[in-house]
């Protein structure tokens, strides 16, 4: 059996450890974001190769989930269009509360170069969204930067705030 | 304030300088006889049908044709000839100018290596007949043709919209339609999931990629000085960091000095 | 298909009670193993497709509408995002287009040097589509592997353009940029590695029982469906055509090199796997001899055109009528003749065609975009029939299909 020399009690020395409710129950929350395997396009390649052997997605906790229904987080990776916009809205429904959108790329953040009749003028058009990410397509430390800064915003929000109504983009 | 006349007939965008005595250069055409291969397909069509015209342009035949003999020609192409991949099938949008679509053939012969074009004229309204018979490549082709020019085609096994929805409003490809889409194509994706009373909520799209609102909170924040979601905007610097200041519950911080880089691969 | 006799579910003797056991499922349009945003809507006999109906453009961004509103040299980014995952071969196929329709002839060193760009983009793409189609299949490892080499091309193409996904790293009319000081080096140190990596990808699979049942026999094409479906690139030569645009019409410096075209004439999924494989080889054989040749040639990167493009940075720094003359092709674009050029080159998927109608505009009246993965979609609506609903992602990945040159 491996032997694991990490001792979390040490920062305090005692077997116990004091904290709130809210801070442990944001701190699971944060630490095991769950994405959704929505690829729509070129940054789809990207969030890939994020996941894949050198930049290791797995060691955020973060484990592409392929069902909405499992998954914390909506990565809108690619260009979102007209005729997609209704599927996009209807996996985000199907999502469980609490959920996230990251927007990744030029085209999901404003339509990006595509400024034509077919793609949707940025997603937050349909779902409301968390992080904005630049670039054309960002490139994988990027989408990770993008997750670390997700986790700290839900390091800050309440566990049990009461379920405001939601907005609706 | 004066309206700016824009061309309803044909709102491709224009050079906004012509030099007044500037006359293109044509690609030169050289005649089907200075190519032994393309001579003798032509004079083996032009045996059976009506050949407009014929040239060689950039190393590919061209030939026109009547639009009601496209099924005959292809076959013949085809079956005769040995053209036996039909690699494209499109259509050029000449409504502006007379009122007619032209219909190319991309034709490939693996065994002659040879590539070929035909084509043809046909109106607005006219119907052109399916060829999906002889190539199934010519399948989507058509179904794409119909989808961005409205190109009526007959005998098709499944006319349907390829690209866009199906209850897409006008064909895109067309000259007369807008780049950024009419009226129906900008509020398509709202009034489809939310329905027409939202469009004032959601407000119209920006279309202006050069457009700055420093005021605007809700789709952008200045880099370092980002606030909160609709929040006024403040001119005090933002620390953004991955982490927060006091560390993370039960969560160990990387140091920098503990990383190991590779240069070279193991 | 596959043998009846392989797979046998445990289910084989569960009787349905309607007796046509007919079912629709729909596949997508998003689905982790559809590689895109692809909508199958698949009618079930029992276990097999009886009939299937591809439905696309959920990714259809309206390219040949822009490229009707752009200046030539402002649409050759947008032609990265057709075929994300090999971007410098839509750079490239889009360049030679308009240099044909131009009638200009690129430098000898930027030939080669796009010939290095094109292999390294085709070894990267067939290392994609080796990885996804392994990960439909079920086989983890290789798309692990598989995306380590992909890393190592991508630093290669990063080196040498600064991007990782979409490269405009060919202009119309030559290259921007010299290689960078050890790329040669970096590149020979890459090719000497990867054999042994293919190597091991092969040790993985070839006789892997899994991976055999899965591909053998399944999704079998015969040569007359691939040509009257308007197959090209691995999926014809899968068919037992030996059709390859670099060898039969060749462009840049392709008939100065010595390379093999590699032809399955099994028609099935596991004889094009060893294909792209061989091609993989075959493309380390060509950056073989390419590098030698690279030493060989003058330092000229573009072509000298001044009508279509723009002077050496220097000269435009230096000569009033060059500044002029640059500033001119920045904000107005340049003037083609007028006339029609269809150009074919071979992209990692198949015969990546563009099509430019010139009315001498600076704008092109006409540009149809013919990419080979819509005529691969298209075929799936019979390939599929008779198949198995298992098999379905199994053809679909090895089909290798990209939305953003399907949907365009």
């Amino acid at each position: 059996m491996a032997y694991h020399k990490i001792n979390y009690l040490q920062e305090a020395g005692l077997p116990v450890a004091l904290t709130t409710v809210d801070k442990l129950v944001q701190w699971g929350r944060s630490n095991s974001l769950w994405p959704l395997t929505y690829g729509l396009a070129c940054c789809a390649i990207e969030m890939m190769a994020t996941g894949a052997s050198r930049y290791d997605f797995d060691r955020f906790g973060t484990i592409f989930r392929a069902s909405p229904r499992q998954a914390d987080v909506l990565v809108i990776a690619g260009t979102l269009t007209k005729k997609h916009a209704p599927f996009m809205r209807r996996l985000y429904d199907q999502m469980t509360e609490p959920k996230w959108v990251i927007s990744m790329g030029s085209c999901a953040n404003t339509g990006g170069m595509f400024n034509t009749y077919a793609t949707v003028q940025g997603a937050d058009r349909i779902v409301p969204v968390d992080i904005y990410l630049p670039g054309c397509a960002p490139r994988p430390e990027t989408l990770q930067y993008a997750l670390m800064l997700l986790q700290k915003k839900i390091r800050t929000e309440k566990a049990s705030k009461k379920l405001q109504p939601k907005r609706l983009v | 304030m004066m309206r700016v006349y824009s061309d309803k007939v044909n709102v491709q965008k224009k050079p906004y300088y012509n030099d007044r005595f500037w006359v293109a250069p044509q690609v030169p055409r050289f005649e089907v006889e200075s190519d032994a291969v393309f001579a003798a397909d032509v004079a083996h069509l032009k045996e059976k049908f009506d050949i407009k015209e014929a040239y060689i342009e950039k190393d590919q035949l061209v030939v026109y044709i009547n639009p009601n003999d496209n099924v005959e020609v292809l076959q013949t192409l085809r079956d005769e000839l040995s053209y036996n991949f039909l690699s494209e099938h499109s259509a050029i949008d000449w409504l502006a100018k007379s009122g007619e679509f032209e219909i190319f053939y991309q034709m490939l012969s693996t065994c002659k290596k040879k590539r070929m074009r035909v084509k043809c004229f046909i109106k607005e309204k006219e119907v052109l007949k399916s060829v999906t018979s002889l190539y199934n490549s010519a399948n989507w082709a058509e179904r794409e043709m119909y989808d961005m020019f409205g190109v009526i085609i007959s005998g098709h096994p499944y006319m349907k919209r390829l690209l866009m929805p199906d209850d897409w409003y006008d064909h895109p490809l067309r000259k007369t339609y807008p780049l950024q889409g009419d009226e129906a194509a900008q509020w398509y994706e709202i009034d489809k999931i939310f329905g027409k009373e939202y469009r004032d909520i959601i407000g119209p799209e920006e279309r202006d990629s050069a457009r700055i609102n420093e005021e605007d909170t809700y789709r952008f924040a200045r880099i370092h000085h980002e606030v909160a979601f609709g929040a006024k905007p403040s001119s005090e610097p933002t620390f953004t960091d991955y982490q927060e200041e006091g560390g993370v519950f039960i969560v160990k911080k990387l140091k920098k000095a503990d990383a190991k880089i590779l240069k070279e691969r193991p | 298909m596959q043998k009846v006799n392989r797979l046998k579910p445990f289910f084989e003797n569960l009787v349905f009670e309607r007796e046509d056991n007919h079912m629709i499922v729909n596949f997508g349009p998003q689905h982790p193993s559809s590689h895109g945003q692809l909508r199958l809507i698949l009618e079930l006999d029992g276990e097999k497709v009886s009939k299937a109906t591809p439905d696309i453009g959920y990714l259809h961004r309206g390219m040949e509408k822009m490229a009707e509103n752009m200046i030539y040299n402002e649409f050759l980014p947008t032609t990265d995002r057709m075929d994300y995952i090999a971007a410098s071969a839509n750079n490239y196929g889009f360049a030679l287009a308009v240099e044909k329709l131009l009638d200009v002839e690129v430098p000898r060193r930027a030939k080669v040097i796009r010939m290095m760009l094109l292999e390294l983009n085709r070894i990267s793409s067939h290392l994609f589509w080796l990885a996804t189609h392994a990960l439909d299949v079920g086989a983890m490892t290789i798309f692990l592997y598989a995306f380590r080499e992909r890393e190592y091309t991508l630093d290669l193409i990063e080196d040498y353009c600064g991007a990782r996904l979409t490269h405009s790293s060919v202009r119309i009319g030559g290259v921007p940029l010299d290689l960078p000081k050890n790329w040669i080096e970096n590149l020979n140190k890459f090719i000497n590695h990867l054999p042994i990596d293919i190597a091991d990808y092969e040790g993985l699979l070839d006789q892997n029982r899994i991976w055999k049942m899965r591909l053998e026999d399944v999704g079998v094409i015969t040569p007359e469906q691939a040509q009257s479906w308007g197959c090209s690139g691995p999926m014809l030569r899968g068919s037992g055509i030996a059709w390859d645009i670099r060898k039969e019409e060749p462009y840049e410096l392709y008939d100065e090199v010595e390379f093999d075209v590699p032809v399955s004439t099994t028609c099935d999924s596991y004889g094009r796997y060893k294909l792209h494989m061989e091609e993989m080889r075959q493309s380390i054989r060509i950056l073989k001899q390419l590098m030698p040749m690279y030493y060989d040639t003058t330092p000229e990167l573009m072509a000298h055109a001044p009508r279509y493009f723009s002077a050496p940075k220097e000269q435009i720094m230096t000569q009033n009528y060059s500044l002029m003359q640059h500033f001119v092709l920045v904000t107005q674009g340049m003037r083609p003749p007028v006339g029609e050029v269809y150009v074919a080159t071979e992209s990692p998927k198949g015969e990546l065609g563009f099509f430019i109608n010139s009315q001498g505009d600076p704008y092109p009246y006409r540009l149809k975009l013919r990419t080979p993965s819509l005529f691969h979609t298209a075929f799936l609506q019979e390939l599929l029939v008779g198949e198995y609903l298992a098999d379905v992602v199994a053809i679909i990945g090895n089909a290798n299909i990209v939305f953003g040159e399907i949907d365009r």
